[in-house]
């Protein structure tokens, strides 16, 4: 039996709308923090804030000891040793980190040792059809600046991913393949290893984008054979204003750095720059400390409850909201159904409801309390494959009860009542 | 405040009505095209003016959206066309005052030119539904502008 968690989650005894108690259905979007993560933050600030790796004082050692203990946690919590951890502002930082350093090697940075991350005329970049904004565009972009093509795995009518003829998009001119590990709107959690097989057989790089995944179920990189993860602190219990990019320790001290700044460099004379190692050479700058412990105290919160337990959980409740979404008359379940005891779909569900906006929908929700996300959520290449211009979403985390679930779907039922009459 | 409030009966007719809905090809003097889109949902509207003289002669439009974007569509066109290009300046004025006045309601004068439209005043208690209402009136705005030009450049 999972335990009720609503306890360690203080935001969650607020009441929102017409005093209504808040039923948090957001989580896809941004979670909420326990008071562990609230109070290491507020501890390390208290008792501890000094400049990491700056100086030789007691708070300094202190803050970069609390800042490198931090590194560990998150580290462990996907699999990954400590060194192979970058800190970032958060996950879209990390996957620009990525695809700016392979634009800054295509320039010649880096020299031999980033041959590998040249893209240019000839050259192909792989996405999906369902990548977040933040995993479309950087590759995008880099596509643009090089002359490299984009191309993408398609989705099926139902927003799924199409995996059974990979070879025709990872060609062997593909550089890189970029690919979510889990969809924010269909919750359809993907198949990495044939993705991953066919990106090694042509020496294409894999980056994948764990923002869904890392926060809901049991990730470990190493299993997963990608070369590069990024996630954010934000949807995981922790603080905005910090993520992290995972990497290949080989493939991070090749990367070529592209943001610039004190603390990430070996030798400056006026003329050059060395760099240090990673991850230390892609952290230019004070970074996010506070930030940075805030997210170890939500790891560490994680692993606690164990993430199998945790995604047992949200299974269940994955299993709430999608079949009782499908029961509704009217309304459009994004994705397929799922099978929550092979944890295929994440604890949410977006739905389009016939003949009612997304904003509309959102409304009648905020009226009952209940958050949910409305709008493309960031995703407008599958909503407009799927004929939407957006949806409305619930997303499911730890603290998430079966009653928020069911709350959820009455609403939804109540929803066409409401337009029904007039619209 | 009540789902009710926000969603008068007033807003659900010029919803499911759209008046002046269809693009249609003017014939007035001065012509300007607007296109606006809201980002956070993809919400889109394409409008037509038409000035004759001191008059907005015509209104079209074509789009999609929620109900309160569509419905304040319906309502702008129902409220400007055939009036003169002050009173179009004044009540798009009018209705932006409305849209940032919180859910108070405005002074009586102003009231009367918004007509139908001040009800809408529920919307301004909800920030992320303001937009939804401004699209209309901005994508107005902008043909307007774009109108009045090329009827000065027609009579030059």
């Amino acid at each position: 039996m999972f335990p009720d968690l609503r306890g360690d989650f203080p935001i969650l005894t607020r009441t929102v709308r017409n005093g209504r108690p808040l039923v948090y259905l957001d989580s896809g979007a941004t979670s909420q923090r326990p008071l562990a993560v609230l109070e290491a933050e507020s501890a390390f600030v208290r008792e501890h804030n000094g400049a990491v790796a700056r100086g030789a004082h007691l708070l300094a050692e202190e803050a970069t000891e609390a800042f490198e203990t931090a590194r560990a946690d998150v580290a462990r919590l996907v699999g990954a040793p400590a060194e192979e951890i970058v800190w970032t502002s958060g996950a879209t930082a990390a996957l620009n980190l990525v695809a700016n350093g392979m634009l800054q090697a295509s320039l010649g940075a880096g020299g031999a040792a980033a041959e590998g991350f040249h893209v240019g005329p000839g050259d192909r970049i792989v996405v999906t059809e369902l990548e977040h904004h933040a995993n479309l565009i950087p590759w995008q972009q880099l596509a643009a600046r090089t002359g490299a093509e984009l191309a993408w795995i398609p989705v099926d009518d139902a927003g799924v991913l199409v995996l059974d003829d990979l070879a025709s998009v990872i060609t062997p001119a593909t550089k890189v393949v970029a690919f979510s590990h889990a969809s924010n709107v269909t919750g359809v959690v993907t198949d990495v290893a044939p993705i991953v097989a066919r990106a090694r057989e042509v020496g294409a790089l894999t980056v994948l984008d764990g923002c869904q995944s890392v926060p809901h179920i049991p990730v470990s990189v190493s299993d997963l054979g990608v070369d590069f993860m990024a996630f954010s602190g934000h949807k995981m219990l922790g603080p905005t204003g910090v993520g992290a990019l995972w990497g290949r320790k080989a493939l991070l001290d090749a990367l070529p750095p592209s943001m610039f700044g004190g603390g990430a460099i070996a030798v400056v004379t006026m003329e050059t720059t060395t760099w240090l190692e990673a991850p230390t050479r892609f952290e230019p700058g004070t970074q996010p400390v506070a930030q940075a412990v805030g997210m170890g105290a939500a790891a560490r919160y994680l692993m606690d409850l164990g993430m199998e337990n945790v995604a047992r959980h949200e299974a269940r409740l994955a299993q709430i909201l999608r079949e009782g979404a499908l029961s509704v008359p009217g309304v459009r379940l994004i994705g397929p159904v799922g099978d929550p005891d092979r944890f295929d779909v994440l604890g949410l569900a977006a739905v389009a409801v016939e003949g009612v906006h997304a904003h509309d929908v959102g409304q009648v929700l905020d009226d009952r309390g209940i958050t949910a996300r409305v709008g493309h959520h960031c995703a407008q290449p599958l909503h407009r494959r799927l004929g939407l211009t957006g949806s409305t979403r619930a997303s499911a985390h730890v603290y998430t009860t079966e009653d928020d679930a069911r709350a959820f779907v009455e609403a939804l039922a109540g929803v066409r009542e409401f337009f029904g009459a007039t619209l | 405040m009540s789902l009710e409030a926000m969603y008068q009966q007033v807003i659900m007719d010029h919803a499911r009505e759209g008046h002046g809905r269809g693009l249609i090809d003017l014939t007035a003097a001065g012509r300007g095209e607007s296109h606006q889109v809201n980002p956070t949902c993809g919400d889109e509207v394409t409008m037509r003016v038409g000035v004759d003289g001191d008059t907005v002669a015509a209104i079209a439009w074509e789009g999609h959206g929620c109900s309160i974007s569509q419905a304040s569509i319906s309502v702008l066109t129902e409220l400007i066309e055939g009036e003169s290009l002050d009173t179009a300046d004044a009540t798009v004025e009018a209705f932006r005052a409305l849209m940032q006045s919180k859910g108070e309601h405005l002074d009586e004068e102003r009231e009367d030119l918004l007509g139908d439209a001040t009800a809408f005043v529920g919307v301004g208690k909800y920030p992320a539904r303001i937009k939804c209402a401004l699209l209309g009136w901005m994508a107005f705005r902008d043909a307007l502008i774009q109108a009045r030009g090329s009827a000065e450049g027609a009579t030059a």
